[in-house]
């Protein structure tokens, strides 16, 4: 195991709000490397993690990170995830990779219709994906939640797949949007791509009320510096 | 033709201003020209009646980087310069409350990212008319949709604020938000158009007909026909405003403008002749290249035009291209549409033809100032015994906690995103916002304040009161004030009784500014708050900026724990009139405003400075509007922790619900010593809030039941 630093690229889509403060957290609180990717580039420049920030891409106007995905860099996010490169999305990140295809499901509205903007308890459902190495199954942890288009929605297919297949990641403990099956974060089939609404990067200086965030950034270098 | 009179009406302008137009010009000004003055010389954009009253106000301190006269004011706050102003919506907010309240948002957030800051927080104050009719709570949910539906997108936290009901809101709502950014203190730009020759470009969105005559419609009261006004708002693009930032941040860092202003009230228009007379120059305009986004658009409208997200930019020699470039990267577009020029004036063409030509200064610097008469206001100095007798406490408590004047702003707050950014040390609710500056242990801590019930009963003390509770709420975090800004909303000043107000509210404010030696580095006057007639109570809104030292170590109420002392801080008083328990409680409104000494006030600010700084104490709150026992059980609500009191007092409803100033409650673990005056009245203790008065028992109620009944007010009037 060496100590050379990790290189996560944080996205930049026209909209995206949280890529300077993913950033801040990838390369001051968890030490790590950080590099911007701007949306109309192709080269994810030697990124071994990519993040999608959250935000609103393209003003959410359409749906959210329904236009995104029609981005250049997401053709190279595709490609990076097919050979099994860590992907993970945060919040509007999420949502993108939905609309993208590279996790299954649908965001609608919040069931009470709001933007909601709180910290949230969440339980550690799978602690064997590459982002929650560093977590224990059972655990309950706080993150921030902020959105208005977190309440997830798969068929009855998908949605037994994802049970089924231990995909789903992280629960709330009690449910603020309606999500299906008290869904936060879900992971592909695979095992590489992991979205989820909760933002870890607010949870990553014990100061803004929570430190258990930093662990899915620390938990995917590890698991990168280790492979 | 229409007569002179009709149009003078329509532009709002009087027949002696119409005079001095055409002094001025040495002949009749054409229609584009007279829409110029009507604007310029609106009271929104000139501060006609106020200006003179406004001069008085103190614009120097030792942490002062720039006062009044640009888009923002700016302090020094360490290593780092900080950018805040608080601007009204009021007007537009009743008309189309969604759109009012998110051009508000939008329009301060220009005025800050104008001068080189990015923008990091936002708070605001909100006056509605009582929740019991439905306009009022249609207006109130359509106003924090808006500044959720703005703010949230652009990615800056709403951060703090106030939500405040008073019957006189039903008919003219006030909207005032502030924005707070940080910059470089190296690196402030301003309204400065440079030198002759020099190119203007325009950056952002098109040209529509929204807004034409919103300053206008600003400096006029409301009569029947405020529907028809809706034309007259304004639409946000949060999405394009965040481009705008980004762009106009990116050009600024590179270097390549002279100065900036963004479009505002009154547009082109403004902006450019703004620049050019605070540089001694004069502009030339080219409406033809303006972008526009309907057609057949006249040169009145396309000058006139106050559509959202616009910016106007001073180029540096040659940069032009370079400046176009990046606003290409981030898809907006910006475009020459006009230059600096020697001869002073003020000169659009179009097609061809001079469609405008006055001299700039009688636009900008040389618009009119009054000094309006006024007569000194009723001050209501009435008490009654009445007020202090004995009640059932339990069920007073109950009442006021789940009253929308106490009720928490849970509700409110979570539609904000307050955490984007990751500065957020504390959250809404528990004080102060306090926000780190990334990189650094230094904080800012931010507050907005006003108390239009106090107003309505004496202007002047009002004013003094709102200052020092200001401050006092700063104190609690340990932090000194910078500099505050503020936001005066009045009826109309054309009434003696109303410009009363207005100059004992502005002598109020000078004299508490003065006593802490804080400077006001901008703000805004909103006048003509008045509908058919009736007018609001005096507003005087403070946004106040301190810094702290160090954000880890602030009083929060995380760090309080069992068996801690709950100490009392100041001087005690007997104040309940224009109290939130007479309000509530006996359904009275007016009485005597709490009495204030300015020299224990500050003495007050210094002990919670030093306690918090020597780390003696745990958790602090100012005693603010609902007295000490509302206060406190919102601090154990934070804590999540009951407490048991036991006090002795000659007066229990003084005691428990009076809103005397220069008083705070800390809590602290061992034994605290004082330099003020302080007594320990319980100890935080198990889940149930009891207090014993005199010896007696007169409140045992479980907290957690009391915290539900405070929590559940808004959701209960909206989302049943």
């Amino acid at each position: 195991m060496g100590n050379r630093k990790i290189r996560f690229g944080v996205v930049v889509f026209p909209g995206t709000n949280c890529d300077r403060d993913t950033y801040h957290v990838i390369e001051e609180v968890a030490g790590e490397e950080a590099v911007y990717l701007w949306h109309k580039e192709r080269d994810l420049k030697g990124s071994q993690v990519v993040v999608l920030p959250g935000g609103f891409s393209y003003g959410d106007y359409l749906r959210s990170g329904a236009i995104a995905r029609f981005s250049p860099i997401m053709e190279a996010i595709k490609e990076f995830a097919e050979r099994g490169g860590l992907v993970l999305g945060i919040c509007n990140g999420f949502q993108i990779l939905l609309e993208a295809g590279l996790l299954p499901g649908a965001m609608l509205r919040n069931k009470g219709l709001r933007f909601i903007c709180r910290f949230e308890e969440l339980e550690v459902v799978n602690d064997a994906t590459p982002f929650t190495l560093l977590y224990s199954k059972g655990e309950r942890i706080r993150m921030p939640i902020a959105h208005i288009d977190g309440n997830y929605f798969a068929s009855p297919e998908d949605l037994s797949a994802l049970e089924r297949n231990a995909q789903v990641v992280f629960r709330y403990v009690e449910n603020p949007n309606g999500s299906l099956n008290d869904i936060a974060g879900i992971i592909n089939a695979k095992g590489n791509v992991l979205g989820l609404m909760p933002h870890p990067e607010r949870a990553s200086e014990a100061e803004l009320g929570s430190t258990d965030g930093l662990r899915m950034f620390l938990s995917a270098a590890k698991f990168v510096r280790e492979s | 033709m229409k007569s002179l009179e009709k149009l003078l009406e329509e532009h709002n302008l009087t027949l002696e201003e119409y005079g001095k137009i055409k002094e001025i010009l040495g002949r009749e000004p054409n229609l584009v020209e007279l829409g110029l003055f009507s604007v310029m010389w609106s009271e929104h954009c000139s501060y006609k009646s106020s200006r003179v009253h406004l001069a008085k106000l103190p614009t120097r301190g030792k942490y002062l980087i720039q006062g009044p006269g640009e888009n923002a004011g700016v302090v020094e706050a360490g290593e780092k310069a900080v950018v805040f102003k608080v601007e009204s919506h009021n007007h537009p907010s009743f008309v189309e409350p969604y759109q009012g309240a998110a051009t508000g948002v939008g329009g301060i957030l220009r005025d800050v990212f104008t001068m080189g800051a990015r923008p990091v927080a936002l708070l605001d104050s909100l006056h509605f008319g009582p929740l019991t009719q439905p306009k009022n709570r249609a207006i109130m949910e359509g106003v924090v949709s808006g500044i959720a539906g703005y703010g949230n997108p652009v990615g800056v936290p709403t951060v703090g604020g106030e939500v405040d009901f008073e019957e006189e809101f039903s008919h003219n709502p006030l909207v005032n938000v502030m924005c707070v950014g940080i910059a470089d203190k190296d690196r402030i730009f301003y309204a400065r158009a440079g030198k002759p020759g020099l190119s203007l470009i325009y950056a952002g969105a098109p040209t529509g007909r929204d807004g034409i005559h919103g300053a206008t419609m600003a400096s006029a009261e409301f009569g029947e026909e405020t529907e028809h006004k809706k034309v007259n708002v304004q639409v946000g693009d949060p999405f394009r405003e965040k481009l705008l930032m980004e762009a106009t941040l990116e050009v600024m860092e590179k270097d390549l403008i002279v100065g900036i202003q963004d479009m505002g009230a009154a547009g082109l228009t403004s902006s450019s002749s703004e620049m050019a007379s605070k540089s001694g120059v004069g502009v030339e305009l080219y409406l033809d290249n303006v972008p526009l986004r309907e057609e057949g658009m006249t040169p009145y409208e396309i000058l006139l035009s106050e559509s959202q997200e616009r910016m106007l930019m001073v180029a540096k020699e040659g940069k032009e291209k370079e400046i176009k470039k990046i606003f290409e990267k981030w898809g907006i577009d910006a475009v020459v549409v006009g230059k600096t020029t020697e001869d002073k004036r003020f000169r659009a063409i179009w097609k061809g033809e001079v469609v405008a030509d006055v001299p700039v200064d009688a636009l900008a610097e040389d618009a009119p100032k009054y000094r309006r008469p006024f007569v000194p206001p009723r001050i209501d100095q009435r008490t009654d015994e009445e007020w202090g007798r004995e009640r059932d406490w339990e069920e007073v408590l109950l009442k006021i906690l789940s009253s929308p004047e106490m009720a928490s702003r849970r509700w409110v707050y979570q539609q904000y995103d307050h955490m984007v950014q990751t500065n957020t040390v504390l959250l809404p609710g528990a004080g102060p916002a306090v926000l780190k500056i990334k990189g650094k242990k230094q904080a800012i801590a931010l507050t907005i304040d006003a108390n239009p019930s106090w107003g309505r009963a004496n202007p002047k003390a009002a004013a003094i009161l709102t200052v020092a509770e200001a401050f006092r709420n700063l104190a609690t975090v340990g932090a000194e004030p910078l500099g505050i800004t503020n936001c005066l909303n009045f009826g109309n000043p054309e009434k003696p009784e109303i410009m009363g107000q207005f100059v004992e509210t502005v002598e109020g404010m000078r004299q508490a500014l003065e006593f802490f030696a804080v400077p006001v580095t901008g703000g805004n006057v909103s006048f003509y708050n008045e509908t058919q007639g009736r007018a609001i109570p005096p507003t005087l809104v403070i946004g106040a900026v301190g810094l702290v030292e160090d954000y880890r170590t602030i009083p929060r109420p995380e760090r309080v724990e069992e068996g801690y002392g709950i100490y009392l801080l100041g001087w005690e008083g007997k104040d309940l009139g224009s109290s939130v328990y007479l309000r509530v409680v006996l359904g009275e409104r007016g009485g005597k405003v709490p009495e204030i000494d300015l020299e224990k006030e500050r003495a007050l600010h210094r002990e919670l400075i030093r306690l918090a700084k020597e780390g003696k104490i745990s958790y602090a709150i100012d005693l603010s509007p609902g007295g000490l026992l509302p206060n406190l059980a919102e601090a154990l609500f934070h804590i999540g922790k009951g407490a048991e009191l036991s006090v002795k007092t000659d007066g229990e409803a003084y005691f428990l619900f009076g809103e005397s100033p220069s008083r705070a409650i800390v809590f602290a673990s061992g034994e605290l010593e004082t330099e003020i005056p302080s007594r320990k009245i319980g100890i935080v203790k198990g889940e149930r809030l009891r207090v014993y008065i005199n010896g007696k028992k007169k409140i045992d109620l479980e907290l957690d039941e009391l915290k539900s009944r405070w929590e559940g007010v808004f959701p209960k009037i909206f989302d049943h």
